[in-house]
């Protein structure tokens, strides 16, 4: 087997999780989802990073990772204070910005 | 002695501000105060001559500088006043005739409670002719020009309680601002040929400039004046300006106001003598007037429109002799003086006979008067003998020198100009006559008025105004109007004789204007004698035509010209049907093209947008996964571009 | 751990890719199309430990086990907790309201997934270098020298990042109190003052019949009260109806009691 199915598998996991923040409404799942994205991109990384003999693509991953825990953190609280003020978490009743 | 210029204008200004500030405590004494004032500007005048009198010809003119009005670098604008011999002449006729006419007012006002403000109208209006007429460059002039039309408007329609008063005054205040808009072009372009609009330098180096440029001016200086003078074709106002008091008729529109275009004109001679083809079209244009001005004349039953038509006429000729050049200047401004004084009277005489006949000016209603009004009678006599150019009276002096003139001019155009004259002076005694025989002769129409005649074509407003059927009592004016209308019919007598025995009048003038001698194809006799001759055959055709047959009182129908001519040649109906039907259609046209292609391309640019944006903004939903798609889209098609990129 | 260039990996590692792989797979898609979020976070959470071992799998050792601690271990109880506050058994309805939404998101994800596999396979990545060299001093080893030096900046600023995100989310859930907390007897006078329900509130369930929360009690006159439930489930909705049969169950056990009460009455009065 050849390394690239690791990336196959990357696409495939990102295009999932694209299509499922396309279609969730609740606001946590659609953050799950750009959790899976960011996880797939973490996979193709660390593939390439076997692929190319050097550890930088692992580096980028673990940056990845330290983001993404940032941005759950603000997200999550977001979420949460959007559900306090409009008890929904669902992301199509923040619909306000429209004509 | 110069410093007494500006108090000619000032004396009649201080009075119009005193009588229109004044309120009516002034109600009592108002028209003395305006009379005196008048009367001390003429005084001022007269001192001013007799100073004039004893200095060399050639050194007489004076000037008086009063401040700088707009004192900017490369526009200097003086209020300065320049008097010489022309403007001279013109001080003593309007100080004098109009000092005359307040007295004459005094007594045919007496009866209007609002006096008071009439005087003031009259002492502004001298206020603002004697500017015209001093003023030492165009700018001041136009003030003054703009002055008189001002009292004039304000004048006819003094008695705004009328609407035909109301509606007169507003067409000569129209009629006027055409000229007047060719006046002010005039100065522009004088400003930018010469740099200045200052009688001297303009005058002196007109004769520098192209003859194109002062053709141009030339032209719209005599748009001006045809406004002012009301010479075809902006001559529609005169008539109607009859709606206003009958001094304001002698005074503004017979002796004064309408002469300033003949005064712009001759006092702009240089440039008139730089530019014959200006100088053609100002003879034809006094050529037609003279004639239309007469045929009015003839067809008008009202008395003072018929002198209206006259005015015009008279006008006519002084336009035409100062468009024959340094030949004609002098006697247009000679016969504008002789006019002056029987034009004046005459008007007099008619309100005379108006005052006495219950404001009737149908002359139709009128006959036999000379019995109960000889004054009147013997004044407006002499008046018309004037005009006619009697032999020996002051018309028959001017009239005969611009025929004679006009024959000088030689070629063809000498020819049909001169003959036009002799026509005119044929009409004139005959028109002239009529009015003569249907006021003053024939059978008494006023007593037998038939009752409550259905249909009475001629019947003026101040007839039913004052009731048709109160029976007048004609009777003499008192002597504060008489005695004007002596004076006057005195100075029509003599006038003519005064100023042409020994050429008076064209030493007088010839500083100013200059003068050359014409070489007329016939001899001066010969003239004199075919005018006389076409006088007597005027006043005979009008003999046998009012004299010999009773006047009726109801107008015939008359001939198409007759017809024609009532309605003053049609002008009304011209200007109605070229220029307000031509001015509707066109706003109209310029409004629909407005509506619908200037809007229609503005309205559909917008309705276009804004179909276009409603249709847009439905992607603008406000839900974040409607934004997601399309920034996934996106990113899809990036995507997409790459590997095709790669690919090639 | 081949030292050079290889061209396959080994059949173990290609079982275990297979097998983990289809398994991460249908944990995605789960992710995606679970109804309760709660089992969306518990698939998510599978999905990632299969991650973790494929990166493992891949010399990424450091990397496996932080997912592992962080990703699955830390963030997705956070998720947890956001769910359990939000609502833990509330379902999601999974009907699209946006009109044509579903499709667009299909179609572009289908193309999406397309484009990017068809470029993976343009791709000529025919052979791999492997970890081998990289990995020799251990993997920690190399990837400290690495952030610790080239890429130390980025390190730093990632710590700034934390710490701005942990204020953030501080700043986003603190709620500022505008005016001093009342004390518990503030409470009560103000209650007492107001008149409204002084006692405290009633219990929930019906006659203990059900021991559940989200059951209203009811009140002597028979009607339900969702006085009784918390308002947290009130909140949320999900209060449990009374049910017609619980009612008639109270009747009839009224009925029995009344019964044997006019029986006791009677019993005494014989007697």
């Amino acid at each position: 087997m050849n390394p690239v199915n690791y990336l196959y598998l990357a696409a495939l996991l990102f295009t999932i999780g694209a299509t499922g923040v396309l279609i969730r409404r609740n606001a946590i799942v659609v953050f799950m989802c750009v959790e899976l994205m960011l996880n797939a991109c973490n996979l193709a990384l660390v593939a390439f990073s076997r692929m190319h003999g050097n550890l930088d693509g692992q580096i980028i991953a673990f940056f990845t990772m330290v983001v993404a825990a940032a941005e759950v953190v603000v997200g999550l609280a977001i979420i949460v204070s959007v559900f306090r003020a409009r008890h929904s978490a669902s992301v199509d009743d923040a619909s306000l910005m429209k004509l | 002695m110069e410093n007494l210029i500006a108090l000619l204008v000032a004396a009649p200004l201080l009075g119009a501000a005193v009588l229109l500030c004044g309120g009516r405590r002034l109600d009592a004494v108002g028209h003395w105060i305006g009379t005196v004032l008048a009367a001390l500007s003429f005084v001022f005048g007269a001192v001013l001559f007799a100073d004039m009198l004893g200095k060399d010809p050639e050194h007489r003119e004076m000037s008086q500088h009063l401040f700088s009005w707009i004192p900017v670098e490369g526009f200097q604008a003086d209020v300065a006043f320049q008097l010489d011999q022309l403007s001279m002449t013109f001080v003593l006729l309007i100080s004098g005739v109009g000092s005359l006419i307040h007295v004459y007012s005094i007594g045919y006002m007496e009866h209007d409670e609002r006096r008071r403000r009439f005087f003031g109208y009259l002492n502004l209006f001298l206020a603002a002719m004697l500017l015209l007429v001093l003023a030492d460059n165009y700018l001041l002039l136009y003030v003054g020009w703009e002055g008189v039309g001002l009292a004039s408007y304000l004048l006819i329609g003094f008695w705004q309680h009328k609407p035909s008063a109301a509606t007169a005054a507003k067409k000569a205040f129209l009629v006027n601002r055409v000229g007047d808009v060719g006046l002010s072009i005039a100065i522009m372009l004088m400003f930018t040929t010469f740099g200045t609009f200052a009688f001297g330098p303009v005058l002196a180096s007109a004769g520098d400039s192209g003859e194109g440029t002062l053709t141009a001016i030339g032209l719209m200086l005599l748009l001006a004046a045809c406004g002012k003078s009301a010479q075809v074709p902006l001559q529609s106002w005169l008539g109607d300006a009859m709606e206003g008091p009958t001094p304001v008729s002698a005074l503004i529109h017979a002796a004064t106001m309408v002469t300033a275009g003949v005064y712009l004109i001759v006092r702009s001679a240089a440039i008139f003598n730089g530019a014959p083809d200006a100088q053609l079209v100002t003879t034809v244009v006094g050529a037609v007037t003279l004639l239309f001005g007469a045929i009015v004349g003839c067809a008008k039953d009202d008395i003072k429109k018929a002198l209206a038509g006259s005015t015009m006429s008279q006008i006519g000729y002084m336009v035409l002799a100062a468009g024959l050049g340094p030949i004609g200047y002098v006697f247009a401004i000679m016969h504008l003086v002789t006019h002056g004084f029987f034009k004046a009277g005459l008007f007099l005489g008619a309100g005379s006979v108006m005052h006495g006949m219950n404001d009737e000016v149908d002359m139709r209603k009128y006959g036999g008067l000379r019995k109960y009004m000889p004054v009147t009678f013997v004044t407006f006599g002499l008046g018309y003998l004037a005009i006619i150019g009697f032999p020996g009276l002051s018309g028959f002096f001017s009239k005969d020198m611009i025929i004679e003139a006009a024959f000088a001019k030689g070629g063809t155009e000498g020819w049909i100009l001169g003959g036009v004259a002799l026509l005119g002076a044929a009409i004139t005694a005959f028109y002239m006559t009529r009015v003569m025989l249907m006021t003053f002769f024939g059978e008494e129409r006023w007593k037998s008025r038939p009752t409550a005649s259905p249909e009475e074509p001629s019947a003026e407003p101040a007839a039913e105004h004052h009731g048709a059927h109160a029976e007048p009592h004609p009777h003499e004016s008192p002597k504060v109007m008489t005695i004007p209308m002596i004076v006057l019919a005195v100075g029509s007598v003599f006038g003519g004789a005064f100023f042409s025995i020994g050429d008076r009048f064209v030493h007088w003038l010839e500083p100013v204007t200059g003068h050359t001698h014409g070489h007329p194809p016939v001899s001066a006799l010969t003239v004199t004698v075919a005018t006389v001759t076409v006088m007597v055959l005027g006043v005979g055709l009008a003999y046998l035509q009012y004299g010999r047959r009773p006047v009726p009182v109801v107008a015939p129908r008359g001939s198409l010209l007759t017809r024609a001519a009532r309605r003053d040649l049609l002008q009304d109906d011209f200007n109605h049907v070229v220029l307000v039907r031509g001015g509707e259609h066109l706003t109209r046209s310029l409004v629909y093209v407005d509506h619908t292609l200037v809007d229609g391309v503005v309205n559909g640019t917008a309705a276009s947008m804004g179909g276009l944006s409603g249709r847009l903004r439905r992607l603008q939903n406000g839900f974040a996964r409607s934004y997601a798609v399309s920034m996934f889209g996106g990113a899809a098609v990036l995507i997409a571009a790459t590997l095709l990129m790669r690919a090639v | 751990m081949t030292q050079f260039a290889a061209y396959t990996t080994s059949t173990g590692e290609a079982f275990q890719f297979w097998v983990l792989g289809t398994i991460a797979v249908i944990g995605a898609l789960c992710t995606v199309f679970m109804k309760k979020a709660v089992h969306s976070a518990l698939c998510l959470a599978g999905t990632m430990i299969v991650l973790a071992v494929f990166y493992l799998a891949n010399g990424a050792y450091f990397l496996g086990i932080v997912q592992i601690v962080v990703y699955t271990g830390a963030i997705m109880m956070l998720f947890l907790f956001v769910v359990m506050l939000v609502g833990v058994t509330a379902a999601d309805s999974l009907k699209e309201t946006i009109k044509g939404q579903r499709w667009l998101a299909l179609l572009c994800g289908l193309g999406f997934g397309i484009l990017l596999i068809a470029g993976i396979g343009n791709a000529s990545l025919k052979e791999f270098d492997g970890l081998g060299q990289a990995n020799a001093n251990g993997n920690v080893e190399g990837l400290a020298a690495l952030i610790f030096t080239k890429y130390v900046f980025a390190f730093e600023l990632t710590g700034a990042l934390l710490i701005t995100a942990a204020v953030g989310a501080m700043v986003l859930t603190h709620r500022e109190r505008t005016e001093r907390a009342k004390t518990q007897r503030e409470l009560a006078e103000q209650r007492v003052r107001e008149g409204k329900h002084l006692p405290p509130l009633p219990a929930p369930g019906v006659y203990a019949r059900h021991n559940a929360v989200d059951i209203a009690g009811l009140l002597p006159d028979g009607t339900a009260s969702d006085l009784t439930v918390s308002k947290t489930l009130r909140d949320r909705g999900q209060i449990r109806d009374v049910s017609a049969q619980a009612l008639s169950d109270l009747k009839a056990l009224e009925q029995r009691a009344e019964d044997r009460l006019e029986r006791t009455n009677s019993g005494e009065g014989s007697k």
